[in-house]
């Protein structure tokens, strides 16, 4: 069997490709990563697959016959977590999977079902914060504005989420570090890009951009999470624990200046 | 008439100053409350209106002591006829007194609604007047959020002790959850401290929510557009550590809650003192985290782990061990049936063995179906093993820890483990 590396584009069916690839070329792949990570293998070629998307709509077919919906979203959820060499994990639990005539997709005792089933519960733990975290400001045009740098890509994750509770207003909700975010007119949720300028921020609310009225209500937030504060229970702890450092950004209640 | 007052400056230009101090006095009361639930319901926004609660609950923040921010959870009102020594809102009681008009509550809910600040609205309030007018009042913000507002967030509203039947018919219908407080688990405890309340007029409300609970599902099933009557059900609480109860009283009220009215939550709420009435613990005195987190513990045993809740407290063990969590505790109690053996026990047994949790089960389950799992396989999974290992064994030749005795065990995994409430202990401790 020939050894390879794979490069694919970064998407789910870009990586369904290489693995249709590899079952019909009969490859030993040692490798698979997204364009701008490859890293050259000893001994091996470095090949670059085109997306097809009825190759990789081959792949999810056959996989679907194998295995779980809960399986089947575990495996989407760990891909977006873009962690370095889960594609690698992922290919070897595929493996498995189509290896074995019974259904093995709940075989927690093998690594790499393990693995991915782990690393889709820390996607959705952060698809949860998200949800959780988002703070929309009204700015003049009357769009609810959030923007967001989650850790792993979870903007597709938390699009329904949105849609659902927000049908009523136009909103969107950016990711900062992606460079891309949903905007929702009132019928659909697209995906969009924009050229923001930087001091939009992730808190605040500029006069230059948003509702006069948008500050007065980031204030009583403020207020009403104090208040709501039992001194002597405080815990620290346990508030880090749940609210993360690295979260504070996003909250107005921790970055508004009460003036 | 009173209606109109009470709306007065309806859609007015909000006066933010004056929101601001009635919103800093009226949370400040009602943060004693401590249910924060947001899950349960199954409301879905199907008339492109504004919010959906059919998904799980989730918290938008979190108080510096550590407790979820979910709702917006404030009284309408903090004026108060009743005068009980535990609450903060007493009539008694020398604080600054405000109300909040039917609208703004409306308002602000809306505007915190849509800027994914909270689920929703858990409105209470002061007894102002009589019972039935304040639940009226009550009725009023919620029925106009789903009306007017085409709301479809969580609301939680509390049902008044007293309250008429025809009342919490109407609160059910607009609401996702309803409780009434408890409070005090022991019917001499309430006439202690809260001498102008009735025990049968807590359970008056609860009963007819349960009948109305009931009903809705038996019609529901007959007619689909039934309309929906408070789907997250209903909830109650108690304080600890305010009337001298012990865990058994507290556990066993709860199982109470839990069997007859078929509550969704009990919640459990260490007393923070909040006067000097020499009836209660003194100002200053520490708030029982740690029992309160026991409780917790014990109450999660009876809902997910399938214990009674008299193997966990009963006659000869009437209150919880502080320094061990209760699975453990009752494991050293019954040593007898253990060690198991993981590749074979069955599920409601694992679901006992000290340091492995519900998920873990579930894991483990799945997993034996492929292959005989050893240690290194059950670490993976994500047990404690620190406490699981003496408990469990992964093939029939092993052998535990038989001989020590329990006492014994217990300090070996005490010595071995590092608790989140050491502090507490040895603060405790040097009390002796």
């Amino acid at each position: 069997m020939r050894k390879v590396a794979l490069v694919y584009d970064g998407t789910l069916e870009g990586f369904l490709t290489c693995l249709f690839t590899a079952y019909e070329e009969k490859l030993e792949v040692q490798d698979i990563s997204p364009e701008g990570e490859a890293v050259g293998m000893l001994f091996s070629g470095m090949e670059e697959v085109i997306t097809d998307f009825v190759k990789s709509g081959r792949v999810w077919k056959a996989l679907k016959k194998k295995s779980s919906e809960a399986t089947l979203k575990q495996i989407k959820w760990a891909f977006l977590s873009e962690k370095k060499g889960i594609e690698n994990t992922l290919f070897l639990m595929i493996q498995y999977i189509f290896s074995e005539t019974n259904p093995v997709d709940g075989d927690y005792s093998h690594p790499a079902v393990l693995e991915v089933a782990q690393t889709a519960r820390k996607v959705s733990r952060e698809k949860h914060r998200m949800e959780a975290f988002v703070r929309f400001r009204l700015t003049k045009d009357n769009i609810y504005f959030a923007a967001i740098e989650p850790d792993f890509n979870v903007l597709p994750l938390i699009k329904n989420h949105f849609k659902n509770r927000y049908a009523d207003q136009y909103w969107i909700i950016y990711d900062l570090k992606r460079k891309f975010g949903l905007h929702y007119d009132l019928s659909v949720v697209k995906f969009i890009s924009l050229d923001l300028d930087p001091s939009i921020g992730i808190s605040g609310g500029s006069a230059a951009y948003f509702d006069e009225k948008e500050l007065e209500f980031q204030r009583l937030w403020k207020e009403y999470f104090e208040s709501v504060n039992i001194k002597s229970r405080a815990n620290s702890k346990l508030h880090l624990q749940h609210l993360p450092k690295r979260y504070w950004k996003y909250l107005t209640e921790k970055n508004l200046l009460m003036l | 008439m009173l209606d109109k007052i009470l709306n007065l400056g309806q859609n007015p230009k909000m006066n933010f100053d004056r929101i601001k101090e009635k919103l800093n006095i009226l949370a400040d009361a009602a943060k004693y409350d401590v249910s924060c639930s947001s899950s349960g319901s199954n409301r879905k926004n199907t008339g492109k209106g504004l919010g959906d609660s059919s998904g799980m609950g989730i918290c938008h923040s979190y108080t510096e002591d550590g407790r979820c921010v979910s709702l917006l959870k404030i009284l309408l009102t903090n004026h108060c006829i009743f005068d009980c020594a535990y609450c903060v809102t007493r009539k008694s009681n020398d604080v600054k007194r405000a109300a909040f008009k039917v609208q703004e509550v409306v308002d602000l809910t809306i505007s915190f609604y849509r800027r994914n600040y909270i689920e929703g609205l858990f409105l209470s309030s002061g007894i102002f007047k009589d019972a039935d007018y304040t639940m009226e009042r009550l009725i009023q913000v919620a029925k106009k959020l789903r009306l007017e507002e085409n709301f479809n967030g969580y609301i939680h509203l509390k049902s008044i002790p007293g309250a008429s039947d025809e009342l919490m018919r109407e609160a059910g219908l607009y609401a996702d959850r309803l409780s009434v407080n408890i409070e005090i688990p022991t019917k001499s405890g309430l006439k202690l401290l809260a001498p102008d309340k009735n025990h049968e007029d807590f359970l008056k409300p609860m009963k007819k929510v349960k009948n109305e609970i009931m009903q809705y599902k038996q019609e529901s099933r007959l007619i689909k557009s039934t309309p929906k009557y408070a789907p997250a059900g209903q909830s109650t609480q108690m304080i600890v550590g305010a009337s001298g109860e012990s865990d058994r009283d507290i556990m066993y009220s709860a199982n109470y809650f839990y069997k007859k009215f078929d509550m969704k939550r009990v919640y459990y709420s260490g007393y923070v003192p909040v006067t000097t009435d020499p009836r209660l613990p003194s100002i200053g005195s520490e708030v029982p985290v740690l029992r309160e987190s026991r409780l917790y513990q014990t109450d999660w045993l009876l809902r997910f782990y399938g214990f009674d809740v008299r193997e966990l407290l009963n006659q000869d063990f009437l209150n919880l061990e502080m320094d061990i969590d209760p699975k453990l505790s009752w494991a050293l109690r019954n040593r007898h049936l253990f060690p198991v053996d993981i590749n074979t026990a069955e599920q409601q047994m694992l679901l006992r063995v000290p340091g492995i949790g519900v998920r873990s089960v579930g894991k483990i389950m799945q997993a034996r179906k492929f292959r005989r799992l050893n240690w290194e396989h059950l670490k993976r999974i994500g047990i404690a093993s620190n406490r699981a290992k003496y408990f469990i064994t992964c093939s029939p030749g092993e052998v535990a820890l038989k001989d020590s005795s329990s006492e014994h065990l217990k300090q070996i995994i005490l010595n071995n483990s590092a608790s989140k409430f050491r502090k507490t202990f040895s603060s405790q401790l040097s009390l002796f």
